[in-house]
């Protein structure tokens, strides 16, 4: 636990330094995308990687903190910091209530992907309909530059709060590691049955994981809403964002702590790689998501983290044979 | 300690466990026995929670359990092990066996110094660290008692832990079982080995198309002509003593 530890503050401590020592716009804003989707990754990661629940709609999450941090915001003029709880709150509300209604009634594997899929696409058409949301016009958030407005001149402000979101997201995990409740999260991936028959509530359990989970994406949606000051539907509850959410810590490495921040970087490299190489066609970059996800769980179930690890022990195994 | 009253429990047609009534004393080690597809686990599985009884009652330290979920039972001091292992295979063993030991014990380091101290009462010193998957199957069935065991259960269900096992497992397995009861805890086992049957077991149950038929020590279950008939056909028995009798004729 303490190497751990180390890891996450030496990480933080050198991601610090990032917006000092790296000139180029384009690469400090390429790093602090990174980090946003590794904070998406590793909200999806609680539920999905550790509880082994796959979620297809953690967009339902993202939009809501989303939404409900800029509609404070915009309508009922609260102060973004005082709505970013709000938000978290909001999310994470939402899962437990998605949570509620598959769990009870035993929805497992692919059920489950559906209807958190399809929720989350309800919840695109609702912000499409109702007035609060700005419709499929979208909503914007006026602009008033200034810390005390969650909103950052330089973008160096942005870089530090995603930062800090993501130890957030970090240590939690890392307490999830080393707690009872992250023990029986995992007991309850395994087999649950056998989780039962030793005691473990499977339903609080999962409960438990999917509101932590849907209340980290709701931070997210918050930050990104003022970050890009803008939001409509499409962006909010749109499919992108429940893709990206799954599949860096697929990349990364599933139920770990440093796979979806791995899997961000990962992910986002190549995807960077393939503007370079083909343009910016519409949809290659999902196309090349497609192709990746099947790639990766055929030939490296246990993520770029978990190969890293075998590869690792296998090396120094092998030292200690000669 | 444990008095199941009149459970029946069916499967469409199928009556899986007819109007069964028995009873397990505190601290005694006591044996379920009968043919495959006599109902046992179905039994097993209706007292633990895993499945409602149609009808019937399970008292448990005197309190009626039928129909409450497995958790429940087991948080009030009734562990199960199951005829199909079921490991958490993607931990090691000494998570596994700490799963069980987190019921009663919230902290982390708590709950895995206890998996070990678990681990080695069962034998499993060695394999602590091993993942849950790479283990063999005498191991897995080690393992699932042990688990079952992390929870201090009062009532201990263990469904077929010897199956499969060489005669020496089988010896050490049976020490292991004799040892938790001199701990205090109550056993009620299925098994088909009779050789740890006669020898651990008080008591003998004996199941035989959902329907309680026989009740008493091994020795006495041995000698009663309808188990014999209900592990060898109608009338086995009968022939049996035909042809000892036709012996001493001649």
């Amino acid at each position: 636990m303490r190497r751990q530890l180390l890891a996450i503050v030496a990480f933080l401590a050198a991601m610090a330094l990032v917006p000092h020592l790296v000139d180029s716009e384009f690469w400090r804003n390429w790093v602090m995308m990174a980090l946003f989707y590794a904070l998406l990754g590793q909200a999806w990661n609680i539920l999905g990687g550790y509880g082994g629940q796959f979620s297809f709609g953690h967009a339902a999450f993202f939009g809501t903190g989303a939404y409900c941090s800029a509609i404070l915001h915009v309508h009922y003029g609260v102060n973004p910091w005082i709505a970013l709880p709000a938000a978290g709150m909001a999310a994470g509300l939402v899962g437990a209530f998605i949570g509620f209604l598959s769990f009870r009634y035993g929805l497992r594997g692919s059920y489950f992907a559906l209807v958190t899929l399809a929720f989350a696409e309800v919840l695109r058409i609702l912000a499409n309909t109702v007035p609060i949301t700005g419709k499929g016009v979208g909503l914007l958030i006026p602009l008033e530059p200034g810390a005390a407005n969650m909103q950052f001149a330089d973008r160096t402000g942005y870089f530090y709060l995603i930062l800090a979101f993501v130890g957030l997201a970090l240590l939690l995990t890392l307490w999830l590691e080393h707690s009872r409740f992250g023990a029986r999260l995992v007991a309850v991936r395994e087999n649950e049955d056998a989780a039962r028959a030793l005691g473990v509530d499977v339903f609080r359990t999962k409960l438990a994981a999917i509101t932590l989970s849907g209340a980290l994406a709701g931070l997210g949606g918050s930050y990104y809403a003022q970050l890009f000051l803008y939001l409509d539907p499409g962006i909010a509850y749109g499919p992108a964002i429940s893709v990206e959410a799954l599949l860096v810590p697929i990349v990364g490495g599933m139920g770990t702590l440093f796979g979806p921040l791995l899997g961000s970087f990962a992910l986002h490299g190549v995807s960077e790689l393939a503007k370079l190489a083909f343009g910016e066609a519409p949809g290659l970059d999902l196309a090349l998501y497609g192709v990746l996800l099947v790639l990766m769980v055929m030939f490296m179930p246990n993520g770029l983290f978990g190969m890293g690890r075998t590869t690792l022990a296998r090396l120094l195994g092998g030292r200690r044979d000669a | 300690m444990l008095e199941v009253e009149g459970v029946s429990k069916n499967f469409g047609g199928l009556r899986a466990v007819a109007d069964v009534t028995m009873r397990v004393e505190e601290g005694s080690i006591t044996a379920l026995i009968g043919p495959n597809g006599a109902g046992k686990t179905t039994l097993f599985a209706t007292i633990s929670g895993f499945l409602r009884p149609d009808t019937g009652r399970v008292r448990f330290l005197g309190r009626d359990i039928a129909g409450l979920s497995p958790e429940r039972i087991c948080r009030l001091g009734l562990a199960r092990t199951f005829q199909i292992v079921q490991p958490f295979a993607g931990l090691s063993v000494r998570e596994n066996i700490a799963v069980g030991a987190h019921l009663h014990r919230p902290g982390r380091t708590e709950a895995l110094a206890h998996a070990e101290l678990i681990g080695r009462q069962i034998g499993m010193g060695r394999m602590l660290d091993q993942p849950a998957g790479a283990l063999t199957i005498a191991g897995r069935k080690r393992l699932e008692l042990a688990r079952a065991l992390a929870t201090d259960p009062k009532l201990l269900l263990l469904d077929e832990v010897m199956a499969g096992l060489n005669p020496t497992e089988i010896e050490e397995i049976v020490a292991v079982v004799r040892r938790i009861r001199l701990a205090g805890v109550t056993i009620l086992l299925i098994e088909h080995v009779m050789q740890a049957v006669v020898s651990l077991a008080e008591t003998t149950w004996v199941l035989s198309d959902g329907v309680l038929i026989a009740r008493g020590s091994p020795a006495e279950i041995a000698a009663d002509p309808k188990v014999v008939e209900a592990y060898l056909g109608r009338g086995a028995a009968a022939r049996l003593a035909g042809r000892e009798g036709g012996a001493a004729h001649a």
